[in-house]
């Protein structure tokens, strides 16, 4: 206990240092009272106003950083807007796993993820995933990628399975080049691969020896791109003509197919909340589904909760609107 | 003869050894100066980071590695030194001083994403830092510490002891020695590994990925007031390094132009470091031709 | 770093009295205790924090230790769960014991380089050169991996080229520095003495560095492996960008294989924290800990045979 208030004592004189050292230009107005503490969390409760008054107040969203770019660019622009000028937002990644754990601990206000709460919260933890209220704000696809070498352009989920088991090696068992399969998989805690499993594969897949591995879109093309043989999964967002995206069960990957629900590999990007959010969350989260948004929205590759003409619940059910 | 050809061949291979390693270096840094430097202009070193579109930027990036660094700097100077009097010179030839030789050779041994994880835990989770600056700056100060330690102690222990028995001969306390006739003497040794020790802080990533964290909020760059959220002083907000940038654009780049901003990152990440490696030797010589002149 | 400098003009010829004499020298004493105070309550926390992190998958009964240790399989997402770190404690020791043995003879002959051959070109040329690599930060490691070794190795062996091969290539070169610096002090240590006294015998210079130098540096130039050795098993970034990240005990060089680093560095923010997952990885953080003070204390054992 002693050693710990040292280090916190010792840290607090730091700060203090350092706050005196900035301080030569030091403007003192009072708009910046409000967002001056250095806890975002608490601060954002702090200020909801009684009226139509201007909102202010700090958000700090974290999470997924598959979702960051999105949040990044939103929350750009709704900070411009004249309306929520008060209202500063703050985008961190860290990954699904530490959205969810910062604000269902209440770090954070927003815990960005790929997947639903529930499936990561998971047995002892279960009763976690209830406190939290999901606001699914985009949707984003994923398509089967494959090096442009491989002369496949069309995999059913029976080959996707036997080349993800292991059980065919050689792109010419599925219709292609005699070339070796090199398969590039995300790592086993990623959103992307668990959307992957459960809807191109219809089940978890094994590891297999052999097999690259990396948790991040940029190198997963790079590596697709480069490496003959190799196949991959990629958001929609992230395709180009580096890499060949195929037909899954002879269905194109594209938004129309998503939005209609022909093309089944896809998955919300949620947004979860401790409970119902603040006055100024709330108005953060309208806005992301604002039709401001959607214009950044689709720049970004994602797709519109507004055009999907189906939904899908936490377990994996499927229903037109 | 057989011994004199052998030595002949040996002899060949070494000076082939290191001038491969000559090589290597060279091309590294050709290659990085090369793929990045076309990238390189002012627009990309002071303009933000786009995540989508082309024609982003690293000026938050570049301002955050520099500013991380002074504050981690503003930290471990004053520890260090302090530390590193202590080794040099009141230390006692006994088990505890062994026992704190032993802590320092072993900070300095952690791996680099240990003390990252550490900083996770205490400084970012325990004492509610979030993901900061000053997080940031406290991890990457458990980790050039024990550095700042050893070269305050060795560039103390290389001062004359002539000039510490004079000090004491003419009454002078022990600590008044130390510090106004011991330390400028040791000024130029100690600032030579600073710098150096500092081109390490500069290039560091996985001790920032769990402590300073991977984004940059909006920086108003007209505002210097270092309590607001808004403002590049502030350290309590979340700041991407250099270093982490071009980690994050390699893995998760999602704009067209990712591969030449990793590139240029690389090449301006690069050219500090030389700036500093270069810096340190050319202000080190400088220092000790005055002092030597003037003495 | 101001205080000192300013306490040099402040100090000036004034003689200090003898009431602030002591004042002094306490404030000082307690300013430097305290210093040191600080380091080594920064090394029990960072000990005890990850310690009692770590420790709870095992506390709890979730899983044995011996298990993780011993593990072939990781399937942290799997039904049942499998948490064998074996593939990646493999992983971390070919890449760094393959990168210490590609880096070590190219360590020795700079050492010697610099030494016994070309000493001031050594001195103007190398050992800046070699100081240079030793800054060049991590992440530029890694993307020069990526760019440049990653695909070479593709062209020349026909497979991913993403593996164990690559990430100790990459490796070797950022712990050259460590190896070089060790055995270039061990080589400068050596009395003159014994060189001049085996050239004087009739020895040629290859035989006197093969059959004089090498014999007697040998501890020293372990340390310097050893060093190297830790080094390259605590780096994440680069080796986690070229190393292909499956978690397998590798069967070959150019297979990909996964280190504890890089599982850490990859799986740490995409777990819920308090999960078992999530606090498996904190044990391996943990190994890496226990790991470091291993090496320590190998690097302990072998300076003080270098000094008998």
């Amino acid at each position: 206990m002693m050693r710990k208030s040292i280090v916190l004592i010792l840290t607090l004189v730091v700060a203090f240092t350092l706050a005196a050292c900035g301080k030569n230009n030091t403007e003192s107005g009072g708009a910046g009272a409000s967002s001056d503490s250095p806890s975002p969390g608490s601060s954002a409760e702090s200020s909801a106003p009684a009226s139509g008054e201007a909102l202010s107040g700090t958000i700090l969203a974290a999470g997924s950083t598959a979702l960051q770019p999105l949040v990044e660019a939103v929350a750009a622009k709704f900070m411009d807007d004249e309306k929520y000028k008060d209202i500063s937002v703050q985008v961190q990644g860290g990954g699904s796993g530490g959205g969810l754990t910062q604000v269902q601990a209440g770090q954070v206000d927003i815990g960005n993820s790929d997947i639903f709460a529930e499936e990561k919260f998971k047995d002892a933890d279960a009763d976690k995933a209830k406190e939290l209220v999901d606001h699914q704000v985009a949707v984003v696809a994923m398509a089967t990628v494959v090096n442009p070498q491989t002369g496949v352009d069309n995999l059913t989920k029976q080959q996707l399975n036997d080349i993800f088991s292991g059980k065919v090696t050689n792109w010419k068992d599925v219709g292609g080049a005699d070339q070796k399969i090199v398969i590039v998989h995300r790592t086993a805690s990623s959103g992307t691969r668990k959307t992957f499993e459960n809807f191109a594969l219809g089940g978890p897949s094994q590891d297999l020896p052999g097999s690259i591995q990396d948790d991040s879109s940029g190198n997963v093309k790079k590596m697709v791109a480069e490496t003959p043989g190799a196949i991959g999964y990629l958001a929609l967002s992230y395709l180009d003509d580096t890499v060949k995206a195929v037909k899954y069960e002879g269905v194109e990957a594209n938004v129309d197919n998503v939005a209609s629900g022909k093309y089944p590999v896809w998955a919300y990007e949620h947004m979860y909340t401790k409970g119902e959010p603040s006055p100024v969350v709330k108005a953060f989260l309208d806005y992301m589904l604002s039709p401001e948004a959607e214009k950044d929205v689709i720049d970004g590759g994602y797709i519109p909760t507004s055009q999907m003409k189906v939904v899908r619940d936490v377990n994996g059910n499927v229903t037109n609107k | 003869m057989k011994a004199r050809a052998a030595d002949r061949v040996a002899t060949g291979v070494i000076i082939g050894m290191a001038s491969l390693i000559m090589l290597v270096l060279v091309g590294l840094i050709a290659y990085l100066l090369f793929r990045g430097l076309s990238h390189i202009s002012w627009h990309f070193l002071t303009s933000p980071p786009q995540s989508i579109k082309a024609g982003g930027g690293i000026g938050p990036q570049l301002f955050n590695s520099l500013y991380l660094l002074i504050l981690t700097m503003l930290i471990t100077i004053p520890l260090g030194i302090g530390a590193g009097i202590y080794m040099s010179q009141y230390a006692k030839a006994n088990q505890l001083t062994a026992f704190i030789r032993l802590v320092v050779e072993v900070l300095s041994s952690f791996p680099s994403i240990v003390i990252g994880l550490f900083g996770l835990l205490v400084f970012v989770n325990l004492f509610h830092m979030k993901y900061s600056l000053a997080a940031g700056a406290l991890a990457l100060t458990v980790f050039n510490l024990p550095l700042m330690v050893r070269v305050t102690e060795q560039a103390l222990n290389g001062v004359p002891r002539e000039q510490k028995e004079a000090g004491l001969a003419l009454g002078l306390s022990r600590w008044k020695t130390i510090s106004s006739i011991m330390l400028p003497m040791a000024f130029p040794a100690i600032l030579t590994g600073t710098i150096l020790a500092a081109g390490r802080v500069f290039g560091e990533a996985a001790a920032l990925l769990f402590t300073a964290g991977m984004t940059t909020p909006r920086l108003d760059f007209g505002n210097w007031n270092p309590l607001d959220s808004h403002s590049p002083l502030n350290p309590f907000r979340p700041a991407e390094t250099l270093a982490v940038h071009i980690w994050k654009i390699n893995s998760e780049g999602r704009a067209p132009d990712a591969p030449e901003i990793a590139a240029g990152a690389s090449a301006v990440l690069i050219i500090v470091v030389l700036l500093f490696n270069f810096g340190a030797r050319w202000l080190g010589r400088a220092i000790y031709r005055k002092f030597t002149a003037t003495k | 770093m101001n205080a000192p400098v300013r306490s040099v003009e402040a100090a000036g010829d004034r003689v200090a009295r003898f009431p602030q004499h002591k004042r002094e020298e306490w404030i000082g004493r307690l300013y430097a205790y305290a210093c040191v105070a600080l380091l080594v309550v920064t090394i029990f926390s960072i000990v005890w924090f990850i310690a009692s992190k770590g420790l709870t998958p095992f506390v709890s009964g979730a899983i044995r230790f011996s298990d993780l240790l011993f593990g072939r399989v990781w399937k942290p997402e799997g039904e049942p769960a499998l948490f064998g770190a074996l593939p990646f404690l493999a992983g971390s020791a070919y890449v760094s014991f393959l990168a210490a043995a590609i880096a070590s003879p190219f360590g020795f002959c700079a050492a010697v380089f610099m030494t016994q051959i070309a000493p001031k070109l050594g001195r103007t040329v190398l050992q800046p050169a070699i100081e240079l690599l030793a800054g060049i930060p991590s992440v530029v490691y890694g993307f020069v991996g990526l760019s440049v070794i990653v695909p070479f190795l593709r062209e020349v062996f026909e497979g991913q080229g993403y593996g164990i091969l690559a990430g100790s290539l990459v490796l070797s070169i950022m712990i050259l520095p460590t190896i070089t610096s060790i055995a270039t002090d061990a080589l400068h240590t050596l009395p003159a003495g014994l060189k001049e006294g085996s050239f004087a015998l009739g020895a040629t210079r290859w035989q006197t560095i093969y059959r004089l130098i090498l014999p007697t540096t040998l501890p020293s130039l372990l340390t310097g492996i050893v060093l190297g050795i830790s080094r390259a098993f605590g780096e994440a970034l680069a080796v986690q960008m070229v190393i292909g990240n499956a978690p397998f005990v590798p069967t070959s060089l150019l297979q990909s294989a996964a280190t504890l680093t890089s599982i850490i560095t990859l799986e740490m923010g995409n777990t819920i924290g308090g999960s078992l997952h999530n606090n498996t990885l904190w044990s391996l953080a943990l190994i890496l800990l226990m790991m470091t003070f291993l090496f320590v204390f190998a690097v302990r054992f072998l300076e003080r045979r270098a000094k008998r």
